[in-house]
């Protein structure tokens, strides 16, 4: 047999890496930006563009999609073609996923600031990017799949397990999360509601830490680790058996997100066991990249490359202890919408996936430059920095979230809250939102550095766009039998054929069973539970685009502290009309669930204008714009029939009159505020959020009694 | 709360999926040897070209 003589693709791979270094810089100062307004609002500089509401999801989908995601196709374009010894399949495909990725990033970028959101925490990106995404993902995994059918190796190395599963698993969880009904280019609702709703948003959400930010991570890890130690991993045996647990475990953690709330037990129950059991594996692929190093400590002193992947390491050990723990019920009791986990998904975030891209980084443009890194000064200098800027950040969340939670539960002797104001549990821990601005700020001082030695290293090497190898092509193991069935030719390529059928049959069969099954759910459990009228449907519609679920929650867990402080615990059938849901994630402020009827028109419309004047010490940004601009119902009855699509009972031909009960309503709440001394246009923005406000959590608190006859 | 059916069905085909790979990759052999693919991947491809021929 002869050996062939083929050539990797390296300009792939530069494209992946310059925008991995623009993205992480990018999405990392619109956190810091949304950090400062924690500490002061005035940091959105009075746009709504720029209000926390709107930048935290751009931030979160930047940080994540944009810089993260940009690291996994740098790091497996490079070791894919490596460990195969094989091109990369198509390079037409590999820049179809390269150009398509960053579009769907400019789309994220000109339609978040600007309120087009779903309102579906890390998938708020609207029906049409969906859509490019599981295309552009779907390019993605054609161009790995085919390559590693053209693989000269014929052993799959662990790190590409590790890439198939974050494609199969990524493509299942973006489509089915992402079922929704457009509006209009611009406005699409959840095809689920209420508690369905959640319970896919979490099972997508939790799975998208897994498969989006930790097994393709834990691919390179084993990629990268060895080569930049030039040591075998400590056990190549450990990595297969803890693949394999991680990836059959992980799937049925999801739970874990939505303890205490209306979620049935069991389901609950489930997600804290397996959320337990996830410790096992996950230290595991901990301690194998770490005990990669035995003995070769000594490298560790002088390889910035080797420093950085060591931290991601440990955080990645430290984040997948603290994930479980905060998993179990008493504990996330006290840690749920807190800033506690704020502060354990940055050390995964800065830790974990920000120091394993710098650690790649630093290895790669060396190599693909052919060139020593320019200053080793420098990248100490940025280890150093970025640790700290680690520790500076996560500490004070700690110290926040340990301080607000207890805040939130403290019972004086005579049992009443001893904080019965949320703001108090707000301006006590506003030193630890200044602290934490901090260690972002400097950790972005040590990327700052990384650029600069890294565009310096470029600058004296020289880019090898190709890079020639040589390998024996894989010898077939047998040769076709004459007249063989169709499936013998599909048993000798097992693997591909069972993913691919595994995708085609998860998405014929989401497509078919979804839109019949949930329909039906949507009847009202609790009788006096009705829809929302015109007006508070937009308004709600203002909400949701707004982001206000960033900061307040919707849902009020079964304990004596809530209840006392915010009304009846939250029952699942109060939000069968909820597309999409917005429970939220972080109480920065308090839950909203049952703030209507709670305070007068006006008070809402004084505090949405200047919530310092109603609340002094607030961090609220206030929303100026809202009492500018006029309700656009040109979308209404759309709106009314797509609710009706969805099964939300408005009665047939209500899309007509819709604009007219609209009207009505919002003259009623005018007319009320003008009692308060208060001259509004009836057709503002601002009006149709306070009716959406008044009437959240009304439905069973308005007829106490009723609440006893919930029936489900 | 029909949703937690489909999901679980759906998660219990993605585990099927995952549970055929990793016995197609038993059976043909993939972990037959847990040594020598962690040695192989240090080796880079130029000096290989050069020594074998």
């Amino acid at each position: 047999m002869e050996k062939e003589t083929f050539r990797y693709d390296n300009t792939i791979v530069r494209k992946f890496a310059f925008a991995t270094m623009a993205f992480g810089i990018i999405g990392m100062l619109v956190g810091l930006t949304a950090a400062l307004q924690m500490v002061d609002p005035m940091f959105n500089f009075l746009t709504p563009w720029l209000t926390f509401g709107r930048i935290r999801p751009l931030h979160t989908n930047a940080v994540i999609f944009a810089f993260v995601g940009n690291g996994i196709f740098m790091g497996v374009y490079y070791s894919l073609q490596r460990l195969l010894k094989t091109r990369m399949w198509s390079d037409v495909l590999s820049n179809i996923n390269f150009w398509g990725w960053q579009l769907i990033i400019l789309s994220a970028v000109v339609t978040l600031p600007f309120g087009i959101t779903t309102g579906k925490e890390y998938a708020e990106l609207e029906w049409w990017i969906d859509i490019a995404i599981a295309l552009v993902w779907v390019v993605f995994g054609l161009n790995m799949f085919m390559t590693i059918l053209n693989r000269r190796e014929r052993h799959l190395y662990v790190a590409i397990w590790f890439y198939i599963a974050t494609f199969v698993t990524v493509a299942m969880l973006h489509i089915v999360n992402s079922f929704e009904l457009p509006v209009s280019f611009l406005k699409s609702y959840s095809w689920y509601a209420g508690v369905q709703d959640a319970l896919v948003q979490w099972w997508y959400g939790h799975n998208a830490v897994a498969f989006f930010l930790t097994t393709p991570y834990l691919g390179l890890m084993y990629y990268f680790i060895p080569k930049a130690a030039n040591r075998p991993v400590y056990s190549y045996r450990l990595s297969i058996v803890h693949f394999w647990a991680l990836i059959f475990i992980y799937i049925w953690a999801g739970p874990h997100h939505l303890l205490y709330t209306a979620l049935p037990e069991w389901a609950q129950n489930i997600g804290v066991v397996f959320s337990f059991m996830l410790i096992a594996p996950s230290w595991g692929g901990m301690l194998n990249g770490l005990l990669t190093l035995r003995g070769a400590w000594d490298r560790v002193r002088e390889s910035a490359v080797l420093k950085f992947m060591v931290v991601a390491v440990t955080c990645y050990g430290m984040s997948t202890f603290e994930g479980p723990m905060m998993s179990l019920k008493n504990v996330n009791a006290i840690a749920h919408f807190t800033d506690w986990v704020v502060a354990h998904v940055h050390i995964g975030g800065l830790g974990w996936n920000g120091f394993m891209t710098f650690g790649i980084l630093y290895y790669l443009v060396p190599k693909l430059w052919n060139t020593k890194l320019y200053s080793t000064k420098l990248s100490d200098f940025h280890f150093w920095i970025g640790t700290l800027g680690i520790i500076f950040y996560a500490l004070p969340l700690y110290w926040a979230g340990f301080t607000q939670s207890l805040m939130w539960k403290e019972f004086t002797a005579e049992g009443f809250l001893a904080y019965p104001n949320f703001l108090e549990t707000v301006t006590q821990i506003k030193p630890m939102y200044a602290a934490r601005a901090f260690g972002g700020s400097i950790y972005i001082v040590g990327v700052i550095a990384m650029l600069y030695n890294l565009i310096m290293t470029m600058k004296q090497g020289s880019f090898q766009k190709e890079e020639e190898a040589s390998a024996l092509p894989l010898a077939k193991d047998y040769e076709a039998h004459k007249g063989e069935g169709w499936h013998r030719a599909i048993e000798r390529r097992p693997v591909q054929m069972l993913v691919f059928s595994l995708v085609a049959v998860a998405i014929g069969g989401a497509i078919e069973i979804i839109p019949t099954m949930l329909i039906d759910s949507n009847v009202p459990t609790i009788a006096s539970v009705k829809p929302y009228t015109p007006l508070e449907l937009e308004g709600r519609d203002i909400y949701i685009r707004e982001g206000c679920y960033n900061c307040h929650s919707q849902m009020i867990r079964p304990f004596r502290s809530e209840t006392e402080r915010y009304g009846e615990y939250s029952k699942a059938g109060e939000f069968v009309y909820d597309h999409p849901f917005q429970w939220g994630s972080k109480r920065t402020g308090p839950d909203l669930h049952r703030i209507g009827a709670k305070y007068s028109d006006s008070w809402h419309y004084n505090h949405m204008l200047d919530p310092g004047s109603m609340s002094p010490g607030t961090i609220m940004p206030s929303y100026p714009w809202l009492f500018d601009s006029e309700l656009n119902t040109d979308l209404t009855p759309n709106k009314i029939r797509a609710m009706q699509t969805l099964g939300v009972p408005y009665a047939e031909g209500y899309d007509q009159i819709a604009v007219e009960e609209l009207t009505y309503q919002a003259e009623l709440i005018a007319k009320n505020l003008e009692k308060d001394g208060i001259q509004v246009i009836p057709n503002t923005e601002i009006i149709a959020l306070i009716a959406y406000l008044q009437r959240l959590g009304t439905d069973i608190k308005v007829k106490d009694g009723q609440a006893a006859m919930v029936t489900n | 709360m029909e949703v937690i059916f489909l999901l679980i069905a759906i998660s219990i085909i993605a585990a099927l999926g995952f549970l055929a790979a990793f016995l197609w990759a038993v059976r043909s052999g993939q972990y037959d040897d847990d040594k020598t693919p962690a040695m192989r991947i240090l080796f880079d491809d130029k000096q290989s070209t050069e020594t074998n021929k």
